[in-house]
């Protein structure tokens, strides 16, 4: 495992086998390998596009639902989880400390859509005791990258 | 009126910064790709801005003592102890506005009218200007690029008359990315002890360094501490230099005289950057790592960016800067950058700006995203592609 490596990753996904080479003082095979390996492993999951989809007139709708399940005996809360993030509406789910026991977090075109998927299929799931849905109204950063405001650099008036 | 017969003639007389015309010419350039700033391009870690914005709220709005508030001197010592093993007393320590008027201080409290004091160059610009100011007479070592531009023994000595006062010691180095190890330090301190010399060392980047070492300081050497003023500050180490916060550490006497001259120019430190340093002094060392990996990698990428180029580039292993060799051009620095700004707009510093032993570089900052260094590497690559084909 590379973390140096990982944690330019993490910044950008999109950096070249060879500029990564040089970033890291090893050999672009390495880097190939390593990144190999790390995906096989599964410590890389997978590369993504941050898209600011509201900027494209396409509708773009996404909310975070709070659930509340019953858990089963011996799977806890897992079943209900795994059930949940086989919808491609999911975008993620996480188990939660807290009030509530699931975050779903649910895209769609229109609030009417996501909410029909929550009414339709969340709620009536077995186990789920209750939901709330919040909409995302603007999304101002996102997977630590910032959504809003113009990127601009303010210096230069010192060069020394 | 005539002004000339007004105006101080030492302040007129000064040489007007090199590279005031580069920035002139690039100000009115669009799309100019700048590798010129010397100031990081993070933003201050925002626990450390809170801290800033939370003294406001609770009404810190008032002076601080002249020397800096106690509890940010306390921290200053501590993390002297913690990351750089020395050893300083609180009131070993005044709180400036920022590395430069440490700088100052330090010149003006230790130099006499025609006290000689060594300035090795490139470096930064500003040590020649203020010992001038002071009335003493700057004595400029050439560094080498072929020592790295370490500064030593033999270069020290050579220099050293009966009226040389101190040395100014800027490792890491603004603009060569040069530092100096213990065992380079270990050879001059025998020269700086048996001359009596006091030295001034600029330690403003001891954070940004990359080799297998951390920074050494000099007055970690036996016998150098009671002869050092280490000058360092917030700005590269916590991206702070708009909060205008640095500071001293010498020997008591040299302190208090520099907090009373700091006392008559200054009064004291900014209060709301103070309240942050002391944040930023508990809660940063992670911010620092942080930023010195980020740092790290661009700097691999530039240094081995320009040598594919064939504009051949030592490894610098402190500070955000790459000092590369124009020279293959057959161009001084000044016209490689002048042509390469009109172009390509891409800017850079002329090495000559730090000194005249900095003709034949150029000073690159890697304080910019991997994207823009990148493109700027690209054009740079197409510039001297073009005037290789030109011949
Ligand atoms: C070598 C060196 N010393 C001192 C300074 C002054 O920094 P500040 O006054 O922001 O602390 C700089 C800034 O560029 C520098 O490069």
């Amino acid at each position: 495992m590379n973390r140096e490596l990982l944690e330019l990753l993490e910044k950008n996904a999109r950096y070249t086998t060879a500029d990564l080479a040089t970033m890291l003082g090893i050999s672009a095979d390495e880097v190939r390998a390593e990144i190999a390996k790390m995906q096989k492993e599964g410590l890389i999951r997978g590369f993504k596009t941050i898209i600011d989809w509201e900027r494209l007139d396409s509708a773009y709708v996404s909310a975070l639902i709070e659930l509340k399940i019953t858990p089963l005996p011996d799977l806890g809360f897992e079943d209900a989880a795994k059930k949940i993030m086989q919808y491609d509406e999911v975008e993620s789910v996480y188990l939660m400390s807290g009030s509530y026991d699931l975050t779903v977090i649910v895209k769609g075109k229109t609030f009417q859509e996501v909410a029909m998927f929550v009414g339709k299929v969340l709620a009536p799931m077995n186990g789920v005791i209750s939901t709330s849905t919040h909409f995302v109204l603007r999304r101002y950063k996102e997977m630590d990258v910032i959504m809003c405001g113009e990127k601009g650099d303010d210096r230069g008036s010192f060069w020394l | 009126m005539d002004y000339s017969k007004k105006l101080n003639s030492k302040a007129a007389a000064l040489k007007p910064s090199g590279i005031r015309k580069f920035f002139d010419i690039s100000e009115q350039m669009d799309n100019v790709i700048s590798l010129g700033v010397g100031e990081p391009d993070f933003q201050t870690p925002w626990h450390i801005r809170r801290a800033g914005i939370e003294s406001l709220e609770g009404g810190k709005t008032r002076y601080t003592a002249n020397r800096g508030m106690e509890p940010l001197r306390k921290e200053i010592v501590k993390y002297m102890k913690r990351r750089f093993n020395l050893t300083y007393d609180p009131n070993e320590v005044v709180v400036t506005v920022g590395g430069s008027e440490a700088i100052d201080l330090a010149v003006r409290a230790l130099v006499e009218p025609g006290d000689e004091v060594l300035i090795p160059q490139p470096s930064f610009v500003c040590y020649e200007p203020i010992v001038t100011l002071a009335g003493g007479v700057p004595v400029t070592i050439e560094l080498k690029s072929y020592n790295n531009f370490v500064l030593t023994p033999e270069q020290l000595e050579s220099k050293i008359t009966s009226k040389t006062k101190a040395l100014v010691l800027p490792y890491p180095s603004n603009p060569t990315g040069g530092i100096m190890l213990r065992q380079d330090l270990e050879k001059i301190a025998p020269i700086i002890k048996k001359h009596d010399l006091m030295v001034i060392s600029d330690e403003i980047y001891a954070e940004l360094t990359f080799g297998e070492d951390r920074h050494v300081s000099i007055a970690e050497i036996p016998d150098m501490w009671e002869r050092t003023v280490i000058v360092s500050g917030f700005s590269k180490t916590y991206s702070m230099t708009g909060w205008r916060l640095g500071y001293a550490l010498a020997p008591e006497p040299i302190i208090s005289l520099m907090t009373k001259i700091h006392q008559f120019a200054i009064m004291s430190a900014p209060t709301t950057s103070q309240y942050a340093a002391i944040d930023a002094l508990k809660n940063g060392d992670n911010d620092i790592k942080k930023m010195r990996n980020e740092y790290n990698a661009r700097r691999r990428l530039v240094v081995n960016g320009f040598n594919e180029i064939g504009l051949t580039c030592f490894e610098p292993l402190g500070a955000f800067y790459a000092f590369p060799s124009i020279k293959s051009t057959g161009l001084t620095s000044e016209e490689f950058c002048e042509k390469l700004l009109y172009s390509k707009k891409v800017a850079m510093v002329p090495g000559n700006a730090f000194g005249d032993s900095g003709e034949g570089f150029v000073r690159v900052s890697y304080c910019y995203s991997v994207e823009h260094l990148k493109e700027a590497l690209r054009r740079t690559a197409e510039f001297v592609k073009e005037l290789k084909d030109g011949e």
